[in-house]
């Protein structure tokens, strides 16, 4: 391609002033943009409504595309393989491959019973939670892990609130907007959950790779406890998560502690509840018997 | 004398040369979020900004150098990264491939994609860097290599893409 003649704008002092505004504009803008990107990192509540907004636009055609084609999923999962190459993680994918053809072989309609079942029971055992919903979407070309969740404060869904399915744990609501919220998943790199071992109820934390693993550290102990294969569930400290919700399995020892599979694909998972967020208020108002209603007032004018 | 409808070989209406571009990449931005895809790791490449860039590329011309400033923007409202990374990232990309038009006198297919490639990797990291500020850098990028590397891999099929709506775009009548 020929170098473009024109941006050297020669002796019309209009079209050298407007070259120079453009770059103006553009260089004031960009560093503007920077500043606004660094602040909503550090205030990430002051934007989330803008972008809840725009995500109304495309949630329509979300419900649709996933109506026809049920939800993609394992894509990334190759992808990950390959990045983290080895032999476990080949050993994962051989797995994966047979789990796949384990549910090809059952019938989507069996899968999807067992789901709602599941769900139902999830319902009766446990109070808290608040709504039942479907994960649409989510967002996959940045570093940031969050999905569009189909119910939005038409039913009640608020920021800070756990999200589960019926497998396990699958992350928190970051903004609600009029039908649909956004999901802060819980691979997330800024995604942290206070987990304990079933097992023995050893404390740690869980914190996202970023690529669909999880790295889960112990707070006290020196040596590294952990095996593959032990289960970990939420301990409910810290608020937010309720307890004894199951994270994720460990697959691997690191040299800090361990490598983590959590237990709900949010790719596969159908239906998810959304749960009360685990507060003193909540816990209280759980525990306390439906209040009484209100005595009639003593005296009336 | 007044004639009714275009005449043969009229150029293409404004508003369609105009607004092809532009819808291209908002289309682009906004499909990863219209996909019934629940991603665990950023698995599909940046497809407005692949568009963003290869316009650019092909047209250098065409848009003013602040038009990544409302483009990046819309990207960002849907890509998941902290509102004005895109904004200030894909300005200063067209800041520096109009620079780049200015020095390389004759550029060829090789440059565009030596060159597109470039920018992704280097806006890619560093948006993933911005969104993840207290995380560790390695982990962060280790995140979007395989995205760079696959999107390097796309760019001369979304310079087909893009040059068959450029096509479409001052296609006469």
């Amino acid at each position: 391609m020929v170098r473009p003649a024109h941006r050297r704008p020669g002796q019309s002092r209009k079209a050298q002033y407007s070259l120079f505004v453009a770059y103006v504009i553009a260089v004031t803008g960009a560093v503007a943009g920077l500043l606004l990107a660094i602040l909503s990192v550090v205030d990430p509540v002051g934007f989330a409504q803008l972008r809840v907004a725009s995500q109304e636009i495309t949630a329509p055609i979300a419900r649709v595309t996933r109506s026809v084609t049920g939800s993609l999923s394992g894509i990334d999962d190759s992808v990950g393989a390959y990045v983290g190459a080895g032999t476990q993680n080949r050993r994962l994918r051989k797995e994966l491959a047979e789990t796949r053809r384990q549910l090809v072989a059952t019938s989507s309609l069996q899968e999807e019973n067992r789901q709602l079942k599941a769900l139902l029971k999830l319902q009766e055992t446990d109070k808290t939670a608040l709504a039942n919903g479907y994960l649409l979407t989510s967002t996959s070309t940045s570093a940031k892990r969050i999905a569009l969740l189909s119910i939005g404060r038409n039913l009640g869904v608020a920021a800070g609130q756990p999200v589960r399915g019926a497998d396990g744990l699958i992350g928190r609501v970051l903004t609600s907007g009029p039908s649909v919220s956004q999901v802060l998943l819980l691979t997330d790199v800024d995604n942290i959950v206070p987990v304990r071992r079933a097992r023995d109820g050893l404390p740690a934390l869980a914190s996202g790779r970023g690529n669909g693993d999880l790295d889960v550290r112990t707070l006290n102990i020196a040596n590294n406890p952990f095996k593959p294969g032990d289960i970990l569930v939420t301990s409910g400290t810290g608020g937010l998560y309720p307890p004894n919700i199951p994270v994720a399995i460990v697959v691997r020892r690191q040299h800090d502690g361990a490598l983590a599979r959590p237990l709900a694909d949010p790719g596969k998972v159908d239906a998810v509840a959304v749960l009360r967020p685990y507060t003193p208020d909540n816990i209280e108002a759980q525990g306390r018997p439906a209040p009484a209603p209100l005595p009639a007032p003593a005296s009336a004018p | 004398m007044k004639q009714k409808g275009p005449r043969l070989g009229e150029p293409a209406s404004l508003w369609r040369m105009r607004i092809v571009p532009i819808a291209s990449v908002m289309f682009a931005s906004a499909v990863p979020l219209m996909l019934p895809l629940i991603a665990n790791s950023p698995v599909l490449p940046p497809l407005g900004l692949l568009f963003f860039l290869c316009w650019q590329l092909l047209r250098s011309e065409m848009w003013p150098v602040w038009i990544g400033l409302p483009l990046g923007l819309w990207d960002d409202l849907f890509s998941g990264a902290p509102i004005g990374t895109a904004v200030g990232l894909w300005t200063l990309a067209s800041i520096a491939i109009a620079y780049s038009s200015q020095r390389i006198y004759w550029r060829g297919f090789l440059h565009d994609w030596a060159i597109a490639a470039l920018l992704i990797a280097i806006i890619q990291s560093l948006a993933a860097l911005i969104t993840h500020p207290q995380a560790d850098t390695r982990l962060v990028l280790g995140l979007v290599v395989p995205q760079i590397i696959i999107s390097a891999l796309l760019v001369p099929l979304f310079m087909r893409l893009t040059g068959a709506f450029d096509n479409f775009r001052l296609k006469r009548r």
